[in-house]
C-alpha cells in the first residue's frame, strides 16, 4: 500500500500533456488521449482504471512507444523517451516491458514456450549459449510457477492462466524495471485471476518493480494498486491513493464508476444505488486541468469548481 | 435432485484428510505435442479427396522429372511412317489400346498397316508426324509443372515480401503499393502476353515474364490483408516492445502465421497459371513447334479429334487431372489450416 | 411454486479427435416461474452447454445421452425440429452475449424487433411494427419512433445490447435465457443491463436463466444460484443462501478470491491448480485436487447432494455426518457470522424458518 509517510520517492515516470491523436488533421480524427500528466513513483504500483473507449489502453501504448505520442513528453528516469528513435530505443526497450490482455493472442501460436520466453534474450544478447538460455528459461519457468517440461510445448496445449504466467515470463526475461501490465487478468476465470494477481505482487516485491496496471475491474485494482488514476474520454478525472479514490471519490464520474460495481453481496447489491452520470459537464467549454484538492488528491476541474470539490472533501471528513 | 446413496462404501480412511496436493501433477500435460503442422496434417488425412489428389499429384510429379531424363522414345523425332498409330501396350490385348482403328467401318490394325516391327509399340500412339504422343505427353506435364512451380517462385518471391510490407508499413506506403498493384492488376494477361511477342519470340520466356508481371498479385494482397491483421496481435506489439527489428518481426512473427494463407494460395495459383501456359499455347503463341506442352498437344488433338480421339483425350484427361487434384489438395489444406471454416 | 422448466439427469458428450468430452455429467435443475435463476461457473464448467441444449442450439459433434428437458410437459430433448422451432422465440428465448454479433448490420432494428412476432405468424405486419415499438420503449430506447428505421451501428454498444434484449423478449416469453449478457459491456452500462432486466421481469412476468462467470452480478440478479465445475452442478440454493452460507469448497474458493473493495490483505486466495480435463474426468469429486479440505473419499467416490435447508444442497463430502468438522475460510465464516445475524434481524428468510416453499 501507498508509503506517504516516505521521502519523496523517485519519479520513474513523469508524462507530461500527453496527447496522442489518431488520424490526426483529418475528418476521422480521434483524440484518444487529450492532455494527461501525472507520474509514477519508483516501486508503487499505479492503477489506471476507465471504460472501454477512455484511452486507458493507448495510454499504456504511448508510454511503451508502440506508439508516436503525437505531443507531450514522456520522461523515464527524467529522460525524455517521447521521441527516441533505434539505438536508444533498444536500450529502452529492455527497460520497460509490457503484459497483454488477451492470453490468447499474446503468444505466437507457431513458437515454443522456451523461444517465446527467450525472445528477449535473443534480442539483447542476453545468453551466450543455448545452455545458458535453456538454463535462464528454466529460472524464468520457475518463477511464473511453471514446470520445465513445458519449454518445449506450444501454446495452444496451455489453459488461459498458464499463457498468461508464460506472457509473464517473457516480459521479465529482459530484467525490466517497469511493467505495463495492459488488462492483464479481464480475459481470466475468478479462480485463475488471483493466481495471476499474486504473483504479479510476489515478482514486483522480489524483483522491485513498479508497475502501471490498467483495468476496468475496479475491485482488482483497488486491490492492487497503489495509487489510482481514473480516465474518461481521453481525460483523467480523479487521481489518488487507491483508498481516497474509493472511499472519497470526488469527480461525479468515479461516484458513477463506483457505484456500478457489482459486489458478491447481496444485500448490498439490493440496496445498491446507482448514480448515472451526465458527461455533458465535461463539454461546457471551460479550461479544465487536474487540480489538487487536498493533498494527493486531484480532480479535473476548472478553477471555481475547486472549492465545491474541497467542500465536498470536507464532508467526507465530518462523517 | 434427492440423494443418490445408495451403493457408496465406506472405509476407515474415507474420510481422512488429504495433506499434501500435487498441484504440478494437474498442471501437466499428458497428451502428446502437436504442432501446429502435425494437427493440420492430422487434419488433411481425414479428408479423401486431398489425400487421394496429393498421392495423384506425388505420382505425376515423380514421372515429371523421370522425364527430364529419359521418356520411351525421342519426344520430338519425327517418324513419318509411324504417323497417327493409335495407342498399343505389348500385344495389344489390353483393350483401348489394341493399336487397332476403325476406318471407314473396318477395324485395321494400323501397326501391321504402317509396318512397325513386331516389339515396336507406342502406349499413347502417335501424332500426325509419327512422334511418340506418351513421351510428348510426358515432356508437356513436366512442363506444366515447370510452369507451376515457376508461379510458386513468383508468388514467394514477389507476393510474399511485397504484401507483408505493404501492411506492415501501412499508412502512404500502402496507399501506393497497392495503386500500383492496382494499375497492372488492370491490365489483362493475354495483352501483356501478346506485348510481349514485339519484344521476344514466343516461348517459355514470355509466359514466365508475363506471370511474373502480374501472377503474383492475388498472393501479395490476401498476404496483405493477413498482415494488417496479425500486426495488431498482441505477440507481435510484446516483440515490439521487447525491440525485435522489423524484419525479424516478418521472419519470426508473421510468416510462420501467414504460411498457411501462403500454402493454400500456392495451391490455387498452380492451376491458374498452368491453365494459362496450356491456353496461350493452344492459341498459338505459347510454347513453339517442335516443343510439347499440354496446350499444344490439345491444339494438335483437336484438329484430328473427330478421327483420333485419342490424340485429344490423353492430354485433355491429364491437364483436367492436374487442374482437379491441385484445387482439391488446395480446398483439403484450406480446411485443414482453418478448422474454422469447416462448418 | 410452480415449475417451468424442469432438467433432469442430463448428460451432453463432445465428440473430438482426443476422444469423448463429457461436458454435462448428469445435472438437473429446475427453474420456478417468476424467478431468475443464476448458473455460475468458469469456462469449461458447462453452464453455456446446458443451457444450449434446452434451445436446441448444440453443436453438431455433441450428443445428448442422457437426460430429459421438461417446458410445460413437453420433453424438449424429444421434440421435433418444428416443435422447438415454434417454441424458440417464441415461448422460450435467448440473449447472447456479443450485442456486436447478435445483431444484422443491414436490417433497421424496428424490423428486426418486430421479426420474430412475423416468424411465429399470428400478427400483422403493421401490430407486430406498433408492438416493437412498444418494447423498444419498454428497454429504454429513447424516441424509439423515431429510431425504428435505424441501422445498429448508428447506436452505442449499451443501447444495442437494449435492442438485442428486446428482439428476445418481443414474444414476450415465458423463459428468457441469458448467456453472459454483460460479459462485454462496461461496469456502467453493465448495471444499467441488470437493472432493466429486473424490471421487465416484473413487467413481463418472465422467469430468467442467467448464465455468468461473474459473482458480482449474480449477487444482484439471482434469486437462486447453482454453481457448476467439471460439467456438475456442485451446489444450489437462494442467493442468500449462496452467498452467506456456502457450503462446497469451490464455492468458498470462489467467493474468496474476488477481492471485495475492503479487502486489504496481502494476499488473495487463489484456488490452486487448473479445472480437470474433461476427457477423463476424475473418479470422485472433480474439485478434489484442488480442494484443501479433500479427504481420501474426494478422490474416490463423488459425493451426493447434501440437504442444507428445504432449498439448499451441496454436493461436498464435507456435509456427510461422519465427516469431520471443518473450518471454512476466514472470509467465509464471516459470511456465515453475517447470515446468521441477518437471520436474526428477519432481514433475510432462512428456508428453514420459512418452510418449505420450494422443497422437493
Amino acid at each position: 500500500m501507498a508509503n506517504d509517510s516516505q521521502a519523496t520517492p523517485k519519479k520513474l515516470i513523469e508524462v507530461k500533456h500527453l496527447k496522442q491523436y489518431f488520424n490526426a488533421g483529418r475528418p476521422n480524427e480521434v483524440k484518444a488521449i487529450d492532455d494527461i500528466s501525472f507520474d509514477i513513483y519508483e516501486g508503487e504500483t499505479f492503477g489506471l482504471v476507465g471504460e472501454s473507449g477512455s484511452g486507458k489502453s493507448t495510454t499504456g501504448r504511448s508510454i511503451i512507444r508502440l506508439y508516436n505520442p503525437t505531443s507531450g513528453e514522456i520522461k523515464f528516469y527524467g529522460e525524455d523517451i517521447s521521441k527516441i528513435k533505434h539505438k536508444d530505443m533498444l536500450k529502452f526497450r529492455r527497460e520497460m516491458q509490457m503484459i497483454f490482455q488477451d492470453p490468447y493472442a499474446s503468444l505466437n501460436p507457431r513458437m515454443k514456450v522456451k523461444d517465446i520466453i527467450a525472445e528477449g534474450l535473443d534480442i539483447h544478447h542476453l545468453v551466450k549459449n543455448d545452455e545458458e538460455r535453456d538454463a535462464r528459461v528454466n529460472e524464468l519457468l520457475d518463477l511464473v510457477g511453471l514446470s520445465r517440461d513445458h519449454a518445449t510445448r506450444y501454446p495452444h496445449e496451455f489453459s488461459g492462466g498458464q499463457r498468461q504466467r508464460i506472457g509473464i515470463a517473457r516480459a521479465l526475461a529482459v530484467e525490466p524495471k517497469f511493467i505495463i501490465a495492459d488488462e492483464p487478468i479481464s480475459a481470466l476465470d475468478v479462480s485463475i485471476q488471483a493466481q495471476v494477481v499474486n504473483l504479479l505482487r510476489d515478482i514486483q516485491k522480489e524483483q522491485n518493480l513498479t508497475y502501471l496496471f490498467i483495468a476496468h475491474d475496479l475491485s482488482m485494482v483497488k486491490y492492487i494498486s497503489d495509487r489510482i488514476a481514473v480516465m474518461h474520454n481521453g481525460r483523467l478525472m480523479e487521481l489518488s491513493t487507491a483508498s481516497e479514490v474509493y472511499d472519497h471519490p470526488l469527480h461525479p464520474y468515479t461516484k458513477s464508476l463506483l457505484s456500478a460495481v457489482p459486489l458478491p453481496d447481496p444485500m448490498y447489491e439490493r440496496n445498491r444505488h446507482r448514480k448515472p452520470y451526465d458527461d455533458s459537464i465535461e463539454h461546457d467549454g471551460k479550461e479544465r486541468s487536474l487540480k489538487e484538492i487536498v493533498p494527493g488528491h486531484f480532480v479535473l476541474a476548472t478553477d471555481e469548481e475547486v472549492s465545491l470539490y474541497q467542500a465536498s472533501a470536507e464532508e467526507y471528513n465530518e462523517k | 435432485m434427492a440423494d443418490n446413496s445408495t451403493d457408496i462404501k465406506f472405509n476407515e480412511n474415507s474420510f481422512k484428510k488429504i495433506e499434501k496436493h500435487n498441484v504440478d501433477e494437474q498442471e501437466k500435460i499428458s497428451a502428446p505435442s502437436l504442432t501446429f503442422f502435425q494437427d493440420a496434417v492430422r487434419r488433411l488425412k481425414k479428408n479423401k479427396a486431398a489425400v487421394i489428389s496429393f498421392w495423384l499429384l506425388a505420382l505425376i510429379v515423380v514421372f515429371s522429372i523421370i522425364s527430364i531424363w529419359w521418356t520411351p522414345s525421342d519426344p520430338n523425332a519425327q517418324h513419318v511412317a509411324y504417323a497417327n498409330l493409335p495407342p498399343k501396350i505389348a500385344n495389344g490385348q489390353i483393350p483401348g489400346f489394341t493399336g487397332k482403328a476403325n476406318v471407314g467401318g473396318r477395324i485395321v490394325d494400323k501397326y501391321a498397316q504402317a509396318k512397325v516391327p513386331s516389339g515396336t509399340y507406342y502406349v499413347l500412339g502417335t501424332d500426325y508426324l509419327g512422334r511418340d504422343l506418351f513421351s510428348r505427353l510426358m515432356k508437356g506435364i513436366a512442363l506444366s509443372l515447370l510452369i507451376g512451380f515457376l508461379a510458386t517462385l513468383f508468388d514467394l518471391v514477389i507476393g510474399v515480401p511485397y504484401g507483408v510490407v505493404s501492411g506492415w508499413k501501412g499508412g502512404r506506403v500502402d496507399t501506393l503499393m497497392q495503386r500500383f498493384i492496382e494499375i497492372i492488376s488492370s491490365i489483362p494477361n493475354l495483352v501483356i502476353v501478346i506485348l510481349m511477342l514485339l519484344l521476344f519470340t514466343p516461348g517459355l520466356g514470355s509466359i514466365v515474364v508475363a506471370m511474373g508481371i502480374t501472377g503474383w498479385i492475388t498472393m501479395a494482397r490476401l498476404v496483405r490483408a493477413e498482415t494488417l491483421t496479425l500486426k495488431t496481435q498482441e505477440y507481435v506489439l510484446a516483440a515490439r516492445t521487447l525491440g525485435e527489428s522489423p524484419f525479424k518481426i516478418a521472419i519470426k512473427h508473421l510468416v510462420p502465421n501467414l504460411s498457411s494463407t501462403i500454402i493454400i494460395q500456392t495451391m490455387f495459383s498452380i492451376p491458374t497459371a498452368i491453365f494459362f501456359e496450356a491456353f496461350l499455347s493452344f492459341i498459338g503463341i505459347g510454347i513453339p513447334a517442335p516443343n510439347a506442352s499440354l496446350g499444344t498437344l490439345l491444339s494438335d488433338g483437336q484438329k484430328t479429334f473427330r478421327f483420333l480421339p485419342y490424340q485429344m483425350w490423353y492430354p485433355a484427361a491429364a491437364i483436367s487431372i492436374i487442374m482437379i487434384a491441385f484445387n482439391l489438395l488446395a480446398d483439403g489444406l484450406r480446411d485443414a489450416f482453418d478448422p474454422k471454416t469447416q462448418e | 411454486m410452480e415449475k417451468i422448466l424442469d432438467v433432469k439427469d442430463l448428460q451432453i458428450n463432445f465428440d473430438t479427435f482426443a476422444g469423448q468430452v463429457k461436458a454435462i455429467r448428469n445435472v438437473s435443475f429446475h427453474l420456478n416461474k417468476g424467478e431468475t435463476l443464476a448458473i455460475v461457473g468458469e469456462s469449461g464448467s458447462g453452464k453455456s452447454v446446458t443451457v444450449r441444449s434446452i434451445m436446441g442450439l448444440l453443436a453438431n459433434n455433441a450428443h445428448v445421452d442422457n437426460g430429459s428437458i421438461d417446458f410445460k410437459g413437453k420433453d424438449l430433448l424429444k421434440a421435433t425440429p418444428r416443435e422447438l422451432e415454434s417454441i424458440r422465440g417464441n415461448d422460450i428465448s435467448m440473449i447472447f452475449q456479443d450485442p456486436m454479433t447478435s445483431l444484422d448490420p443491414t436490417m433497421p432494428i424496428g424490423k428486426q424487433v418486430a421479426e420474430p412476432l412475423l416468424i411465429h405468424g399470428s400478427m400483422s405486419k403493421k401490430k407486430a411494427m406498433a408492438r416493437a415499438e412498444e418494447v423498444l420503449e419498454l428497454v429504454g430506447i429513447t424516441n424509439a419512433k423515431n429510431r425504428m428505421k435505424d441501422y445498429p451501428h448508428q447506436f452505442s454498444g449499451g443501447q444495442r445490447q437494449r435492442i438485442v434484449i428486446a428482439i428476445s423478449i418481443v414474444n414476450y416469453p415465458e423463459v428468457l435465457i441469458a448467456d453472459e449478457p454483460t460479459t462485454a459491456l462496461d461496469v456502467t452500462i453493465q448495471a444499467q443491463i441488470i437493472d432493466l432486466m429486473k424490471e421487465l421481469q416484473n413487467k413481463i412476468e418472465t422467469s430468467i436463466i442467467f448464465i455468468t462467470h461473474d459473482l458480482g452480478v449474480v449477487a444482484g440478479i439471482a434469486d437462486r444460484v447453482a454453481v457448476m465445475y467439471a460439467g456438475k452442478i456442485i451446489e444450489y440454493g437462494s442467493v442468500d443462501e449462496i452467498f452467506y452460507n456456502p457450503q462446497h469448497p469451490y464455492t468458498w474458493g470462489l467467493l474468496n478470491s474476488m477481492p471485495t473493495l475492503d479487502t486489504s490483505s496481502d494476499r488473495l486466495y487463489a484456488i490452486p491448480g487448473t479445472p480437470p480435463n474433461l476427457l477423463n474426468p476424475p473418479a470422485g469429486d472433480a474439485f478434489a485436487p484442488r480442494n484443501p479440505y479433500a479427504m481420501q473419499i474426494d478422490y474416490e467416490q463423488m459425493p451426493p447432494f447434501y440437504k442444507v435447508t428445504d432449498t439448499h444442497y451441496a454436493a461436498t463430502w464435507l456435509l456427510d455426518p461422519q465427516a469431520p468438522k471443518v473450518e471454512p475460510p476466514a472470509a467465509i465464516k464471516k459470511r456465515q457470522e453475517e447470515y446468521h445475524q441477518l437471520v436474526a434481524e428477519g432481514k433475510i428468510q432462512s428456508s428453514v424458518k420459512g418452510g418449505a416453499k420450494d422443497g422437493e
